[in-house]
């Protein structure tokens, strides 16, 4: 890969959620911010995520979670990435997660959370200050 | 009209000159238009209705075109149903909360299933892994619809349930619990949302593609209208639709384009307009800007009126009204300073009343959260009911009729989804408009600008981009007891032990020959869950024939 590549963010919904407003609009203000992004679209499982993520030479994965299941798929997301080898990429989300998991999730892996409110500002100077090219 | 033209000349040039004087006068800097963005007229006067009519406008409560209302009494012959949505974890689980609100004082039970029911897997399947009864009550087989059910009578409650890719075969579930009750389908009266075009354009919930989606959502109708006569087999929806962040207008258009779309498909089954319309019954949102939802509320029901009757030729005056659920927007809430939700509710819930609504869900303070704890439930409940027993509003009805500036949106809300319902007609229908992604970009283009008007704090939201604090107070939540798994899949085992397999899978075959031969699947869909066919053995054979239907992914 050549030295000007940018950084590639993965934006997946997990699980069978279906509340994509979030996830698209993160998107959007990423792409517009200059990052490479893709979006999977809906109802990936974990696996499907992880996949992607390698296959796609990703930095770092985003993912958003509303249905409640964000203490399974959070984890399993960070457990598979290592697993193959790329426990580098860094992994960011949001959705209705109550603040007293958030910790466990940092925990396991992820490295921010962010919560219902969060202006889309804030997410892309997290990403500018937390997310580096990996090494490819 | 209301006015002479003479006179209306005349009030204009007074308004004119009465503009003139303000124009050099300071305003604050903000934008005077409403959370959709639609201008609003800084003050409304009887010219600018223009050649507004009021008896083929508005009209008599009752009759056509309905603007004022549906029914001739309205909230004097019968109040709102206050119907609160509830569902967790197991059954029983949710069986208690729905005899906790009949007993506060609830009128209708209202059903949120889980993910992995929503979406046609049983709670073993490994799509379901972290999802059994976290957002909804999980039900797999007969055997959960029976204990959801327990204790509480089918003939004496009015049950809406949220579902919809799935809804034949939680319908079947309902009508085989009612028939082991002794409870005749006559008498069962209640809702299942089964709308599958919104869950293309919004909620994101489906199996197979539009079209043999839409031919299910048909034949429940036409098994209804001949079967269970005071069912409506559809809730044509709007709510998702705006909380997937469309404006008001586009709600509304894409909405009604939907029931155009069903309508025209129940017609082309060879179903007379009169004898399904009406039991079509419709569920928006009600979201923060309180004019504008109002209008929105009056506009929906002319426009309907209008579409059935001068494009569908229906005589029937219940086939040209427009019943509807309403459900405060659970987008509005924060998760900042949630408290603050009670207010936003508040605003919202009695907008809807004032709009008309024949059914309402008021969102509790803590959904963005978490699903709602028993208090905030509580809140939300005795909103509505603080609105219907103090408020007053209930007194006269549709209390804001002929307030220009209502009048004037009302207008204004109609003739902008025309014009959305006319570019979708010109896409070839609603089937294909989805097709092409249409009602889909429009949302996610508004839903960007209004991230983009909050972010740049254009559009002040109280305790996020304005008055916010440093420390929040936390509130104590509701938490899902992940051993519902495990007790949800010991009782599916023990079924599937229990029942007559080869009998099962006899009934699937035959729902899988009746899908192929294009019949109508209700009857084969109830034969099979009474013999304890589940939701993913069903969904199963909706995917083998009808394949299954993948997100394009646009954003």
């Amino acid at each position: 890969m050549g030295e000007n590549r940018r950084v590639r963010i993965l934006i997946g919904k997990a699980g069978l959620d279906g509340h994509d407003r979030g996830a698209k609009i993160v998107a959007r203000a990423l792409r517009d911010a200059g990052f490479e992004v893709i979006y999977t679209g809906l109802h990936h499982t974990p696996e499907m995520i992880v996949e992607t993520a390698i296959q796609e030479d990703v930095d770092a994965v985003g993912l958003s979670i509303l249905s409640g299941a964000h203490n399974y798929l959070f984890p399993e997301v960070a457990r598979l990435l290592k697993e193959k080898g790329a426990g580098d990429i860094v992994i960011f989300g949001g959705g209705i997660i109550p603040k007293e998991d958030v910790r466990g999730l940092i925990e396991k892996g992820v490295k921010a959370i962010f919560e219902p409110g969060t202006a889309t500002g804030e997410i892309i100077d997290w990403v500018k200050e937390n997310v580096i090219l990996r090494n490819l | 009209m209301i006015y002479e033209r003479r006179e209306l000349d005349r009030l204009k040039e007074k308004r004119e000159t009465w503009e003139k004087e303000n124009k050099n006068l300071s305003r604050r800097e903000v934008r005077f238009t409403t959370v959709s963005g639609m201008e609003v007229p800084s003050l409304a006067t009887p010219d600018i209705l223009d050649s507004f009519d009021y008896l083929s406008d508005l009209g008599f409560p009752g009759f056509y075109p309905f603007t004022r209302g549906i029914y001739n009494t309205m909230y004097q012959g019968r109040l709102w149903t206050m119907r609160q949505f509830a569902g967790f974890g197991s059954p029983e689980d949710t069986n208690q909360r729905f005899k906790f609100l009949l007993e506060q004082g609830q009128t209708g039970l209202s059903t949120a299933f889980d993910m992995p029911t929503l979406m046609g897997y049983d709670c073993d399947h490994p799509r379901a892994m972290g999802e059994v009864g976290k957002e909804g009550v999980s039900v797999s087989s007969l055997a959960d619809m029976e204990a959801l059910f327990e204790g509480i009578r089918l003939d004496e409650v009015t049950t809406s349930m949220t579902i919809n890719c799935t809804a034949s075969i939680i319908l079947a579930m309902y009508l085989v619990v009612a028939e082991k009750q002794g409870v005749s389908w006559d008498k069962l009266d209640g809702t299942i949302q089964n709308d599958m075009l919104k869950e293309f354009i919004a909620q994101r919930e489906w199996i197979c593609p539009p079209r043999p989606s839409v031919k299910i959502v048909v034949d429940m109708i036409e098994f209804c209208t001949r079967q269970v006569p005071k069912w409506h087999p559809v809730s044509i929806s709007g709510y998702h639709i705006r909380e997937a962040g469309s404006t008001a207008v586009q709600e509304l258009a894409f909405t009604i384009a939907d029931g155009v779309g069903y309508v025209q498909e129940c017609i082309e089954r060879g179903l007379r307009v009169d004898d399904f319309a009406p039991q079509l019954s419709f569920f928006f949102n009600v979201h923060n800007d309180f004019l504008e939802e109002v209008a929105k509320f009056r506009s929906a029901r002319r426009m309907w009126a209008r579409i059935m009757r001068e494009r569908f030729g229906a005589k029937d005056p219940k086939s040209c009204m427009l019943r509807t659920h309403a459900q405060t927007a659970g987008c509005s809430l924060t998760a900042q300073q949630p408290l603050n939700n009670i207010v936003r509710v508040a605003i919202q819930a009695l907008a809807a009343v004032l709009g008309g609504a024949q059914s309402l869900h008021t969102n509790s303070m803590d959904e963005t959260l978490a699903l709602p704890s028993e208090e905030a439930v509580t809140v939300a409940l005795r909103t509505q009911q603080i609105i219907a027993e103090e408020s007053g509003v209930v007194n006269s009805i549709d209390p804001l009729g002929g307030s220009y500036v209502i009048e004037a949106l009302t207008n204004q809300i109609e003739k902008e989804a025309f014009d959305y319902i006319k570019r979708i007609d010109d896409l070839g229908g609603i089937v294909k408009a989805i097709d092409v992604g249409f009602p889909q970009k429009e949302i996610a283009d508004a839903a960007y600008r209004y991230q983009r008007e909050q972010d740049l704090g254009e559009k002040v939201i109280v305790g996020v981009n304005k008055y916010t604090y440093k420390e929040e107070r936390p509130l104590s939540l509701l938490r899902i007891d992940d051993v519902v798994d495990g007790s949800q899949k010991e009782r599916l085992i023990k079924i599937k032990s229990k029942r007559d397999n080869e009998s099962v899978k006899k009934h699937l075959r035959t729902v899988a020959d009746a899908a192929r031969e294009g019949k109508n699947l209700m009857p084969f869909i109830i034969d099979a869950v009474r013999e304890y066919a589940t939701v993913g053995e069903i969904s199963d054979v909706f995917r083998e024939v009808y394949g299954v239907y993948r997100d394009p992914g646009y954003f």
